[in-house]
């Protein structure tokens, strides 16, 4: 970031090794995973109408004037505008269902940079993912808010959203095996879940024309964005084949009414598994950098993931796992730390 | 140099508050703090134990055999939260029932056996009782200052009146356990920039007059 520069260009540099030098800085990254957010945002503003939009411009607006409201407080350098403060926004603006009151974002947002950044620090220091902890912030204070919201995607209309309230596919398929489990209401039930296996309730789950969170729903656009920044070597298939293959299994062995009956795609595709693994496990700050770390961080989450699923309260455990696996990263880079060449 | 009385009593609400600069204590801090009748009562309880408490210890520090003075601070303590307990149960069934175990709780207070061991066991009674006094005021303003903060946050009431209007929405979290940290966390990072910037100042000042 801070080249050294001077009015008397060129210059000879002689410094300490390593002598190899990276064109990448802060900016560039952060840009770089707001481009690949846009796609699955388009694809929110297409299911969910201009209120998707909204939500998100707000965060992104309350994110950054945050960041410089507190930078200022703290006497440090303003650095609101260098991206980190926008991903964090539009991240926290995926995790909340697309009809919430304009003032959810806002203090969601402000808790995010506040308490989840600023008070470890600032950028880089901050334990956990911060759009995550404001997302948790939300479920724990505003409950009923952040899980009725749902809005049925009405599909190409850009005039607002058909207030109509479903529940997400989690929601309906736990509801569904727990009436199994009961045996209550078993036919209508049954008719549930194994209308979430058909070819076509995974086209819709994989194009993202289900009920849900704002950025969560759409697997194929958010692939779309992630493979940009995969081109941009920002983020490596460790973590997310990790996460998502554990998931997957796990979701296959114990997800069904028996063993190995599980309807794996189902889970992969359901929920914020995609936007998680992809755009907030691989999140630099809070993920461990040693390869056999990440390993064990996609493992540790998925393995977390299933667990709330499948006997958890809540229907969805992505955002939780991912929280709890960044509270251990630094261990995991403690225990996995490469041995040094020639030692 | 030795404080006079009415320092005795401040340094419990300012300098030495115990909860906010010793740190003690925190259990019910965090446990009770939820509405600001829950956190006065706590206080005021917390308060008589340990005026009484301080008081005994001081006047018994000459016979006390040094070796078991913790059992006997202990035994002293208990029997001032036995009546205090049961004066709530009988007068104010209500708070003895939501402040439950940790009216009980009090006799292992850290706060109360902390100031019999490093206070009144070296001090006069009357010293021992004001600051008895001063200490249980300062957690009593440390109880209520989190506790008033939590209840209109987390329940948008003051002493069960509601106070933020129609268009509130509870913030759920303030009056879980998590909220007690926050709002703890919160304002003893406030003390402490106060603490920061006010040696920052004085340091400024003193490069200024050199």
């Amino acid at each position: 970031m801070s080249d050294t520069k001077t009015d008397t260009a060129p210059q000879l540099i002689v410094s300490a090794a390593p002598h190899l030098k990276t064109t990448d800085s802060v900016e560039k990254i952060m840009y770089s995973v707001v481009v690949a957010l846009l796609p699955a945002l388009a694809g929110a503003v297409y299911y969910f109408g201009l209120q998707a939009l909204w939500i998100t411009g707000i965060a992104v607006v309350t994110a950054v004037a945050t960041e410089a409201a507190i930078q200022k407080f703290r006497k440090v350098r303003i650095t609101a505008l260098d991206g980190s403060a926008i991903v964090t926004g539009i991240l926290l603006a995926f995790n909340v269902p697309p009809s919430v009151p304009w003032w959810i974002p806002v203090v969601g947002t402000f808790f995010a940079i506040a308490i989840g950044k600023h008070v470890f620090g600032g950028l880089g220091l901050n334990p956990m993912n911060p759009a995550l902890l404001g997302r948790a912030f939300l479920m724990a204070s505003w409950p009923v808010l952040m899980t009725t919201g749902w809005s049925a995607p009405t599909g190409g209309t850009t005039s607002g959203v058909a207030a109509v309230t479903s529940a997400t596919p989690l929601m309906a398929v736990k509801a569904a095996m727990r009436d199994l489990a009961l045996g209550v209401n078993v036919e209508q039930s049954r008719a549930v879940v194994e209308s979430a296996g058909t070819a076509k309730a995974y086209f819709s789950l994989f194009v993202g024309s289900v009920g849900g969170c704002i950025g969560e729903t759409s697997a194929l656009l958010l692939l779309v964005g992630a493979a940009y920044l995969f081109y941009k070597k920002y983020i490596n298939y460790r973590i997310p084949l990790s996460y998502i293959g554990t998931v997957a299994i796990l979701g296959w062995i114990f997800g069904g009414e028996g063993l190995f009956t599980g309807d794996f795609m189902f889970h992969i595709l359901a929920g914020g598994l995609v936007l998680g693994a992809f755009f907030m496990a691989t999140d630099m700050v809070t993920c461990p950098s040693s390869p056999l770390g990440q390993w064990i961080f996609g493992f540790g989450c998925g393995l977390l993931t299933i667990v709330i699923r499948l006997v958890g309260g809540y229907p969805e455990g992505v955002s939780y796992s991912i929280l709890l696996m960044n509270l251990v990263t630094p261990l995991l880079d403690r225990y996995t730390k490469p041995k040094v060449f020639g030692a | 140099m030795q404080r006079t009385l009415v320092q005795e009593f401040t340094k419990g609400i300012g300098s030495e508050n115990p909860i906010f600069r010793l740190v003690l204590g925190l259990c019910p801090t965090l446990a009770v703090t939820t509405s600001l009748l829950n956190g006065l009562g706590m206080g005021l309880a917390a308060t008589f134990v340990l005026l009484c408490s301080n008081t005994i210890v001081a006047l018994i520090k000459g016979i006390v055999p040094p070796k078991i003075r913790i059992p006997i601070y202990i035994v002293v303590i208990a029997t001032f939260v036995s009546i205090t307990e049961m004066v709530m149960a009988a007068y104010t069934p209500d708070l003895h029932k939501a402040l439950g175990i940790f009216v009980p709780l009090i006799v292992v207070n850290c706060i109360i056996l902390g100031r019999a061991e490093a206070f009144a066991g070296k001090n006069s009674v009357i010293r021992s009782l004001i600051d008895g006094l001063g200490m249980g005021a300062g957690f009593t303003v440390a109880l209520c200052t989190l506790a008033a903060i939590r209840e209109i946050l987390g329940d948008g009431k003051l002493l069960g009146y509601p106070v933020m209007g129609q268009s509130f929405e509870p913030v759920l979290l303030m009056i879980l356990p998590a909220g007690g940290f926050f709002v703890m966390g919160l304002l003893m990072g406030a003390l402490k920039l106060k603490d920061l910037r006010a040696a920052a100042r004085k340091r400024a000042q003193a490069i200024a007059e050199t």
